[in-house]
C-alpha cells in the first residue's frame, strides 16, 4: 500500500496534485492499451487506472461506452486485464484497476485480489460497490494488500461520507458532479464543496474525477484536490484518430501539458 | 417446506436482501435517492391518506378488482383441471404494470419530484408510466431499446399521444437491458428532480420490495376470489417471468400457503440449448445486473449476455432477486417456454376463450396447459393473465402468416 501513499506524499512535498489517468484495458487493442499507458506514465502521469471492460457501464457516458464496446469486441477478459497490469506496472508507478462489481464477483473476489497482487497492481476502484455490500471485498483486499477505493458523489450525505471514508484505503475518489463520465465545458462548482466535506471525515488524499478534460480544468481542480483524474479526454483522442502512433503522440503531449500545469500551480 | 419457512426470515426488508440475493450495487451518487425513496415508501405505507388515494385510483381509474374468469374451454383442452385467469389484461392501459405505476407515481408526488423516467420493453410499463404522468402532471421520459420500438411500435405511438418523450436506445443489444442502463444514466444525472419509476421487481433495493408490494394486490384479490368461488385455495398459481413483476405480485400473497404450488414460466426463445433465450432462472448463473444480485445470463468475466425472446417484455437477461430466492429455497418452480410453444398458446387462448393475451402472458398459458395435464382434473389453477395482446397483433400476424388484406 505504500507506493500509492508515497506517490501522494511526494507530490505534496512538491506542492502539487497527482495526475491520474484512466484507460480501459483492451482499447483500442490489448497491446495498444499497453503502449498508450506506458506513454502516459512516461509523460507525467503519476497513477494509472486501468478500466476493466463491462457490458453495462452505467456510470459511463457515450465516449467511454464506445471504448468499452471496442474492448469487449476484442474479447478482453480479466486475464487480459491482468496482462496489461503486469506489463505497465514494470514502470514502477502505482497501477490500479477500475471495475464495476459484476466482473469481480463473477471472476471470484479472492481470485481477482490475488491476481492483482501477482500482476503488480496496488489498488482497485469499484464505482458501483457501496461499503454496505463489500464485506468479502474488504477481507480480500486487506489480505492481499490491495488498496480499496470507493467513489463518493455530491449527493452523498454526511452519514454516507463517514461510512465510505471509514472503509476506503489509498485515496477517496470524489465524483465532481452528478452524472456519468465524459468531457464537460466547466468543472462543477460542487466539486470543491464535496472535497471540503470529505476532508472533515478523513485525512486520506482526495482525487477528483468526472468531466475533467482540459489543462484549465486540471489546474482548477488541483487547487483544492490532491489528485486529478482524466479519462474521457484520452479515450476521445483514440476514437478520433485511427493511427495508433499518432494517438500515442497526442496523448503523450496532453499528459505533458497536464503535468506542466500541475507543477505551475 | 420447513426449510422455506426458516428461510423466510432471511428476507430482510430493511437492507433488501432475499437470502444472498438482492441488495444494492449502485454508484454512491444514487444511494441517497434510494434511501429517500425507501423512507417515503415506509411513511406512505403507514399513512391512511396514501392508502385511501391508492385504493381509490385502483378502483376508479384502473378498474380493480380485476375479474377472475374461469377458462372452461381451455380447461377441457388441458385435461379437465379448473383453470382461472386473473384478468390484468382488463386493467386501464392493458396490463398489470399500472398497479405499481400508480403507487410509485403517488410516491413521486409526495417526494416533490416533477419528472419521471422509466424503461420499457414491450411498452406496457412505458404506456402505464406515461398515463400516470399525464394524470399527475409530471414530465415523462421513456427509454426504449431501438429494436423494441420497432416490434412494439403501437405502444410507442400510445406513449407519444400521452405526452411522453420516447427515447430510442441504440447502445448494446438495443433492448430492455440497455434501456435500463440509459434510464440509470439519466437518473444519476438528474436524481434531485427525477424519480426513476422502475417497472420490474429487479434493480437495487428498495425497488424489488416496493414493486412487489404494489403488485401484490393481484394475489390478494385472486386469493379472495378463488376462495369465494371454490371454497378452497388453488392447487397452483402461475405466471410468466421476465423481470418477474406480474409473477411476484400473484405469488407473494400465497407464499405462506405452503400447499399452493408456485410456477413461473420463462422465455426460452429458440430453446435454452441454442443459447438464444431469456430464461435466466433456468439457464443463468448467480451474478450482478442493474444493481442487484440474482440469476443473470452472463459469461465467466461477468459480462451480461444478450437475451432473446419473441416477447419484448420477457427479453431480459436478469430477474428479480426474490424469484432467485424462491427458486433456491424450492418454494417456487420455474420452467422454460420456447417462442413456438408461447405462440401456439397465444393462438389457443384466442380461439378457445376469445381472449387475445400478450405474448408475455402466452408463455404462462403454455406452461399452465402442461401443468394442468400433470396435476389432473381435480386441480385448480390460477394464471396471471398479465396483459392483452393488442400490442402484439403485428408480430402475431407475421408469425402466423396472416395477411390482413386478403
Amino acid at each position: 500500500m505504500s507506493l500509492l501513499h508515497d506517490t501522494f506524499l511526494k507530490a505534496k512535498s512538491e506542492n502539487r496534485a497527482v495526475l491520474i489517468a484512466y484507460l480501459p484495458a483492451g482499447f483500442p487493442t490489448i497491446e495498444g492499451s499497453i503502449k498508450i499507458i506506458k506513454e502516459m506514465l512516461e509523460s507525467g502521469v503519476d497513477i494509472i487506472e486501468i478500466g476493466v471492460p463491462y457490458s453495462d457501464p452505467l456510470m459511463d457516458g457515450p465516449v467511454i461506452q464506445q471504448a468499452v464496446d471496442i474492448s469487449l469486441h476484442n474479447k478482453t477478459g480479466i486475464k487480459d486485464v491482468m496482462h496489461v497490469v503486469k506489463e505497465v506496472s514494470m514502470l514502477g508507478k502505482p497501477v490500479l484497476t477500475m471495475s464495476y462489481w459484476s466482473p469481480i464477483e463473477k471472476w471470484g473476489i479472492e481470485k481477482f485480489a490475488q491476481q492483482m497482487t501477482h500482476a503488480g497492481g496496488i489498488g482497485v476502484i469499484t464505482p458501483d460497490l457501496p461499503p454496505d455490500e463489500s464485506q468479502a471485498w474488504i477481507t480480500q483486499t486487506d489480505k492481499n494488500n490491495i488498496d480499496r477505493v470507493f467513489v463518493v458523489a455530491p449527493s452523498s450525505t454526511e452519514e454516507r461520507l463517514s461510512l465510505v471514508t471509514k472503509n476506503v484505503t489509498g485515496f477517496v475518489y470524489a465524483a465532481s458532479l452528478m452524472g456519468v463520465t465524459g468531457t464537460r465545458t466547466e468543472v462543477s462548482n460542487r466539486a470543491e464543496e464535496l472535497v471540503a466535506r470529505i476532508r472533515k471525515h478523513t485525512t486520506l488524499p482526495v482525487a477528483v474525477g468526472l468531466g475533467v478534460s482540459t489543462t484549465q480544468q486540471v489546474k482548477e481542480v488541483a487547487q483544492f484536490a490532491d489528485g486529478v483524474i482524466v479519462g474521457s479526454a484520452f479515450v476521445r483522442i483514440i476514437l478520433e484518430q485511427a493511427d495508433l502512433s499518432k494517438s500515442i503522440a497526442a496523448i503523450g503531449q496532453l499528459c505533458k501539458d497536464f503535468a506542466r500545469v500541475l507543477r505551475k500551480n | 417446506m420447513t426449510t422455506f419457512l426458516q428461510d423466510l426470515k432471511k428476507i430482510d426488508e430493511e437492507t433488501g436482501h432475499f437470502g444472498q440475493f438482492g441488495g444494492r450495487f449502485v454508484p454512491e451518487a444514487l444511494i441517497s435517492a434510494l434511501d429517500q425513496l425507501e423512507a417515503e415508501y415506509l411513511k406512505a405505507a403507514a399513512d391512511p391518506k396514501f392508502n385511501d388515494d391508492f385504493q381509490d385510483l385502483l378502483k376508479n381509474y384502473v378498474g380493480r378488482p380485476s375479474p377472475l374468469t374461469e377458462a372452461k374451454n381451455l380447461s377441457k383442452h388441458a385435461g379437465g383441471a379448473r383453470i382461472f385467469l386473473k384478468r390484468e389484461d382488463l386493467n386501464h392501459t392493458g396490463s398489470h404494470k399500472i398497479n405499481n405505476v400508480i403507487g410509485q407515481a403517488l410516491l413521486t408526488v409526495r417526494m416533490g419530484k416533477k419528472r419521471i423516467i422509466a424503461e420499457t420493453g414491450a411498452g406496457q410499463h412505458g404506456v402505464a408510466t406515461a398515463t400516470a404522468a399525464a394524470l399527475f402532471g409530471l414530465e415523462c421520459v421513456i427509454y426504449m431499446g431501438e429494436e423494441d420500438t420497432v416490434r412494439q411500435s403501437l405502444n410507442v405511438a400510445r406513449m407519444k399521444l400521452l405526452g411522453a418523450n420516447v427515447v430510442p436506445v441504440t447502445t448494446g443489444t438495443k433492448t430492455l437491458k440497455d434501456a435500463i442502463n440509459e434510464a440509470m444514466r439519466d437518473w444519476v444525472t438528474n436524481v434531485e428532480s427525477t424519480h426513476y419509476l422502475l417497472g420490474t421487481v429487479a434493480g437495487p433495493h428498495p425497488f424489488p420490495t416496493i414493486g412487489r408490494n404494489f403488485h401484490s394486490i393481484m394475489g390478494v384479490e385472486a386469493r379472495q376470489q378463488i376462495l369465494e368461488i371454490t371454497g378452497k385455495l388453488p392447487t397452483a398459481v402461475t405466471a410468466c417471468v421476465g423481470g418477474g413483476s406480474n409473477a411476484i405480485g400473484l405469488f407473494h400473497p400465497f407464499i405462506l400457503d405452503k400447499e399452493v404450488q408456485l410456477h413461473g414460466y420463462e422465455a426460452a426463445g429458440d430453446g435454452i440449448e441454442t443459447g438464444r433465450h431469456a430464461a435466466t432462472l433456468s439457464g443463468g448463473t448467480i451474478g450482478i445486473l442493474h444493481g442487484t444480485r440474482s440469476y443473470v445470463l452472463q459469461d465467466e468475466n461477468g459480462q451480461t449476455l444478450a437475451s432473446h425472446s419473441i416477447s419484448a417484455g420477457l427479453d431480459y437477461p436478469g430477474v428479480g432477486p426474490e424469484h432467485a430466492w424462491l427458486k433456491d429455497t424450492g418454494r417456487a418452480f420455474y420452467h422454460p417456454i420456447t417462442d413456438t410453444e408461447a405462440m401456439d398458446a397465444f393462438s389457443l387462448l384466442s380461439r378457445t376463450e376469445g381472449i387475445i393475451p400478450a405474448i408475455e402472458t402466452a408463455h404462462a398459458i403454455a406452461g399452465t396447459v402442461n401443468l394442468a395435464r400433470e396435476l389432473g382434473k381435480d386441480a385448480v389453477i390460477v394464471i396471471n393473465c398479465s396483459g392483452r395482446g393488442d400490442k402484439d397483433v403485428e408480430t402475431a400476424a407475421k408469425w402466423f402468416k396472416i395477411n390482413p388484406k386478403s
